[in-house]
């Protein structure tokens, strides 16, 4: 099977790789790049566990094929923390206590991560439509709401 | 075994496509060939990716009217204002599909020709009187929506032949659209039914022009005339819409399944008509 050559930037870094053509992007971000924050859930776009940013639009990584990221700009959740400070959102789901097992945590991340990039001041609704298609069987959603809100103010400077 | 082509002119494109009749699929968003690739459902030999075309994920203005990529995602589709106020309803459909993550990716051309019974664009497209730019080994013919889908799964595209564009013309004064979508919550699923209204007012605030469009509840989204018969030359009174509903019903012939009865989505089909065109005409007063 040909292996396509692919470039693109990975959290900032220009990053190359040799992927078969039916592997999703997350595929290679978990096996070839060894970025195994994005998880696999149901790979079939319903659980948001793979979320990552293209071009900074929100995509399931699951969705898409490694080939198809050439020449675009992939953002991770390892991309979110900057060293060891980490971003106000990942601070106030702790704070919250907005995660149990964890697994649905890095989409989540970087799902809210694109919202308040793009609404600042997102109401209770607006976020909740918005993580729609991130699912979370352990919180009951609440906390992650709270804790989304409590960051969007932060970010604000309230 | 899979192979991987993305072409960046229409003539590459078609030449791949028509090479490989039986074995080649389009990629535009992928939020359904995906999954159908892991499902097995879809075992093409060879993917033809066309988001390297110029153009095809771009909204471009025309004449007041709209051209729209065939691969642009749809999260583009809800951020374009003057699409939003010109055709309220194809947005707000495009916009249903999925979550904000699918958003990201899924494609106008990618619901019509994945060819659901209850993809929620098409009902709105149609409605709208949409056409699509088809590109093919004859060169590119401009059809209306309606024409492609066949059956679920199946279209009318023939070998080497894939969609460009969508246009849309500029809306006509006092005129507007509307969709609804029924499901049993409020985010990710599929429609149980949908409903498309787009229509135009006279004199007096009759109804001069009127399409009626249902999702769901038919082998593809379905145009009913005598849905749109019923509110023709009258203002949306209960006889309007009475007549409306009934129409609307008489049209159906849905299956059942977990989402709903055939009795369920027949009844519920008559009330999403009479609120979509209610929905459409509240806006069409709006309109100058």
């Amino acid at each position: 099977m040909t292996k396509h050559h692919v470039s693109t930037i990975v959290n900032g870094e220009p990053t190359e790789f040799l992927c078969e053509p039916q592997l999703s992007l997350l595929d290679v971000l978990r096996d070839e790049l060894h970025l195994t924050g994005s998880k696999e859930g149901c790979s079939s776009g319903d659980c948001g566990a793979c979320s990552v940013t293209v071009d900074g639009r929100l995509v399931c990584s699951c969705l898409m094929l490694a080939v198809e990221a050439q020449g675009h700009a992939i953002e991770t959740i390892e991309g979110m923390a900057r060293g060891h400070i980490l971003h106000p959102l990942q601070r106030k789901f702790l704070e919250h206590a907005a995660l149990q097992c964890g697994f649905c945590t890095p989409g989540l991340l970087v799902a809210a991560k694109a919202l308040l990039e793009r609404n600042p001041n997102p109401t209770d609704t607006e976020a909740r439509y918005w993580l729609a298609g991130n699912l979370c069987r352990c919180t009951g959603y609440d906390k992650v709401i709270r804790a989304v809100l409590d960051a969007a103010a932060e970010l604000r400077g309230e | 075994m899979l192979d991987y082509t993305a072409p960046s002119t229409v003539e590459e494109a078609v030449r791949i496509l028509a090479g490989a009749p039986d074995t080649a699929k389009v990629l535009s968003g992928g939020t359904d060939l995906l999954v159908q690739l892991r499902s097995g459902r879809a075992k093409p030999g060879l993917i033809v990716d066309v988001k390297n075309i110029p153009g095809i994920s771009d909204i471009r203005e025309r004449e007041g009217g709209f051209v729209i990529g065939a691969s642009t995602p749809g999260a583009v589709i809800g951020e374009c204002e003057a699409l939003r106020q010109a055709w309220p309803g194809v947005v707000e459909a495009a916009n249903l599909i999925g979550s904000t993550q699918v958003q990201g990716r899924a494609s106008l051309a990618g619901n019509l020709c994945n060819a659901s019974p209850a993809a929620d664009s098409v009902p709105a497209l149609i409605a709208a009187r949409a056409t699509c730019v088809v590109a093919g080994p004859n060169g590119r013919r401009e059809v209306p929506v309606e024409s492609i889908a066949t059956g679920p799964g199946r279209t009318s595209l023939g070998p080497g032949e894939f969609i460009l564009a969508f246009h849309l013309a500029k809306p006509p004064p006092r005129s507007a659209d509307a969709y609804l979508r029924f499901i049993p919550r409020t985010e990710m699923d599929i429609a149980v039914v949908g409903a498309a209204v787009s229509l135009m007012l006279g004199a007096g605030g009759v109804c001069t022009d009127a399409r009626v469009v249902l999702g769901a509840v038919a082998p593809t989204a379905i145009l009913v005339p005598e849905a749109s018969a019923a509110l023709m030359g009258r203002k949306l009174d209960e006889t309007a819409l009475a007549g409306l509903d009934r129409a609307a019903r008489r049209a159906c012939k849905p299956i059942d399944d977990k989402r709903g009865t055939i009795e369920y989505r027949t009844k519920v089909a008559g009330v999403l008509a009479r609120r979509a065109a209610t929905l459409a005409y509240e806006r069409a007063g709006e309109r100058r």
